[in-house]
């Protein structure tokens, strides 16, 4: 296995284990850490492939992923809090009278 | 023996990078109190900061240390310490899709790897040499003549960003009074 093989390994399991982590958690908190951390693997993805390919629109994209994660999390953040506020608690199961 | 492994510096530290990196990720699943979680994701951050400094690209490197490291977790960081510490969320970590999320997220992982292992079984490592394409001069040249249009839909997305927020905290208000 060499570098890139390496690097593209450690992108697809920062992903999946973003991703369990989104489903298997109970904090709201902890599952947007979660979802960062799937950014995060979509990020060394694409910095291994425009290595590899000598090119910038992977460092471009990159880029947009950084503006649309702290987007995300202006936005995320507060509706976190107004949440608790209502109902108390950062368990995810206590919000699902939101549903439909 | 020291010489070799001198030779060989950059490639044994990615690794370690990518260890430690992976070792962290996977903490996150498994700690159960939301600020060492947090830590966790700074460490698995800076991690990712030394592989991409290792690969090359050092202002992206930069980036992220100063906007996820700088900005985001500490953002984060700030809403765990806002919040009450005797939330049951705190004690109970996992929720009831613990077995089904897990066995999806290996078959998932399965998924990808082996997608990744057929399509890139014979790549060379053939990489460019650090720095070549991926100066910052070359880079912020490229960004603000061809990708000039992302630039600016990025600034649009965040002042949607800004008012969405405010927007909540508006709702809020009117929740409260």
């Amino acid at each position: 296995m060499d570098k890139t093989q390496v690097l593209l390994a450690l992108a697809v399991a920062l992903f999946a284990l973003g991703m369990i982590g989104v489903v298997v958690r109970r904090n709201v908190l902890v599952m947007l850490m979660c979802m960062e951390l799937m950014l995060n693997g979509v990020n060394l993805s694409l910095v291994t492939f425009a290595h590899q390919a000598a090119s910038n629109v992977g460092a471009v994209l990159v880029f947009l992923v950084f503006v649309v994660a702290a987007a995300e999390i202006a936005i995320a953040i507060p509706i976190v809090l107004l949440l608790v506020r209502s109902k108390r608690t950062l368990d995810l199961a206590s919000y699902s009278d939101l549903k439909g | 023996m020291i010489e070799r492994l001198l030779a060989n510096l950059d490639t044994l530290l990615l690794y370690l990078f990518a260890a430690c990196a992976f070792v962290s990720a996977a903490l996150m699943i498994v700690l159960a109190q939301p600020m060492r979680v947090a830590l966790a994701l700074i460490s698995t951050m800076v991690f990712l900061g030394g592989i991409y400094g290792l690969l090359g690209v050092h202002f992206i490197a930069a980036f992220q240390v100063l906007i996820y490291v700088g900005a985001v977790m500490v953002f984060m960081v700030y809403a765990i310490m806002l919040l009450d510490v005797r939330d049951p969320a705190y004690q109970r970590r996992y929720s009831r899709y613990l077995v089904p999320g897990i066995l999806a997220g290996v078959a998932f992982f399965a998924a990808l790897a082996w997608g990744l292992a057929r399509e890139f079984a014979d790549v060379a490592e053939g990489g460019p040499a650090a720095g070549g394409a991926f100066g910052i001069q070359q880079f912020a040249a490229a960004f603000l003549n061809e990708y000039w249009l992302h630039f600016e839909l990025t600034s649009v997305l965040l002042v949607a960003a800004v008012v969405a927020a405010l927007a909540v905290i508006n709702v809020s208000r009117r929740d409260r009074g």
